[in-house]
């Protein structure tokens, strides 16, 4: 049992090392590209903050499909499909890969805000859910 | 000579007939869509949805709905790729695609459209809307745990085995589904 626990807390945390990396790799390619001093101030409003949308004139922000409680589950609002939470701390597991945070970036700042968002937003954003 | 001749007919009918044998084996076993899958087009698509295979819609359905700008309002999603994914997803959609299919379900898919149709939801493919016609509303968009009939795999619990059986299906909130 005893070590089972181990082994279980050694997964764990090479899954949070690897998710680590992949965040500070992330935060070192925005500040290439001209970010710096990232901070988590500030976004947890931007989390909530609701954007009119072109497409449809639906209201939307990070916290439709990804609840305003980043260690809870989201309902993607349209599929109904569950959405892991977005906390480090809960779930390290969706930072493993740069490759993901890329695409997800770009995915869903044009759906959410319509646009793509800038090195220091996502270094920001990626600052304040490693916090979380 | 003539021994030669008869030796090379009986073989070329022991070859024919062996051929003959699998592929009607084959066209009985075949009965859903065949069921392939790449880990990219789970990364790619199914993180989102039900993977749907390949062998669902047809070849020019696929390429229009990889289009980049198609991508970017993926029934009202963004669903947008890295360039060489795009391509590698859309190069595995194509070669299992419906009308390259041996498979029951995909023959008729095919067949069921018309050469000018090119349908980017599998939900207006003609033979699958059939397919569908006597279920009641109810039971699919009036139903909260099935919402839309693009979720195939809600009620088709053997989809992901690319099985479409009228046997396997089971409503949630309704039961088995009795024809």
């Amino acid at each position: 049992m005893k070590v089972a626990i181990l082994l279980a807390l050694c997964f764990f945390s090479v899954n949070a090392i690897a998710a680590s990396n992949a965040i500070t790799e992330m935060l070192t390619l925005y500040q290439t590209e001209g970010a710096h001093d990232f901070t988590a101030d500030g976004v947890e409003s931007l989390w909530n903050k609701k954007i009119r949308s072109a497409a449809d004139g639906s209201e939307r922000s990070c916290a439709t499909c990804h609840h305003s409680d980043l260690k809870l589950q989201g309902t993607h609002f349209k599929t109904g499909k569950i959405i892991e939470p977005m906390a480090f701390s809960v779930n390290s597991e969706r930072y493993q890969e740069t490759k993901k945070i890329k695409k997800w970036f770009l995915r869903n700042c044009k759906w959410t805000w319509g646009r793509e968002c800038t090195a220091q937003e996502k270094g920001n954003f990626l600052t304040y859910l490693k916090s979380q | 000579m003539k021994y030669k001749t008869l030796l090379l007919t009986l073989s070329l009918l022991a070859c024919s007939t062996a051929a003959d044998a699998s592929g009607f084996g084959s066209l009985f076993s075949h009965k859903g869509v065949k069921q392939v899958d790449i880990p990219l087009y789970q990364e790619s698509c199914g993180e989102c949805h039900f993977a749907y295979q390949p062998g669902l819609l047809p070849e020019r359905s696929w390429k229009k709905m990889m289009l980049p700008a198609n991508l970017e309002n993926h029934f009202g999603e963004n669903a947008e790729l890295p360039e060489e994914d795009r391509l590698e997803v859309l190069r595995f959609l194509l070669e299992y695609s419906a009308e390259k299919s041996f498979y029951k379900r995909s023959i008729k898919i095919a067949r069921s459209l018309k050469a000018d149709q090119t349908p980017l939801k599998i939900s207006e493919v003609p033979y699958i809307k059939r397919k569908h016609l006597k279920i009641p509303a109810k039971m699919i968009t009036g139903n909260k745990g099935v919402r839309l009939l693009s979720n195939c795999n809600t009620c088709h619990s053997k989809a992901a085995e690319g099985s479409y059986d009228d046997d396997t299906v089971f409503i949630p909130n309704f039961g088995y589904w009795d024809d």
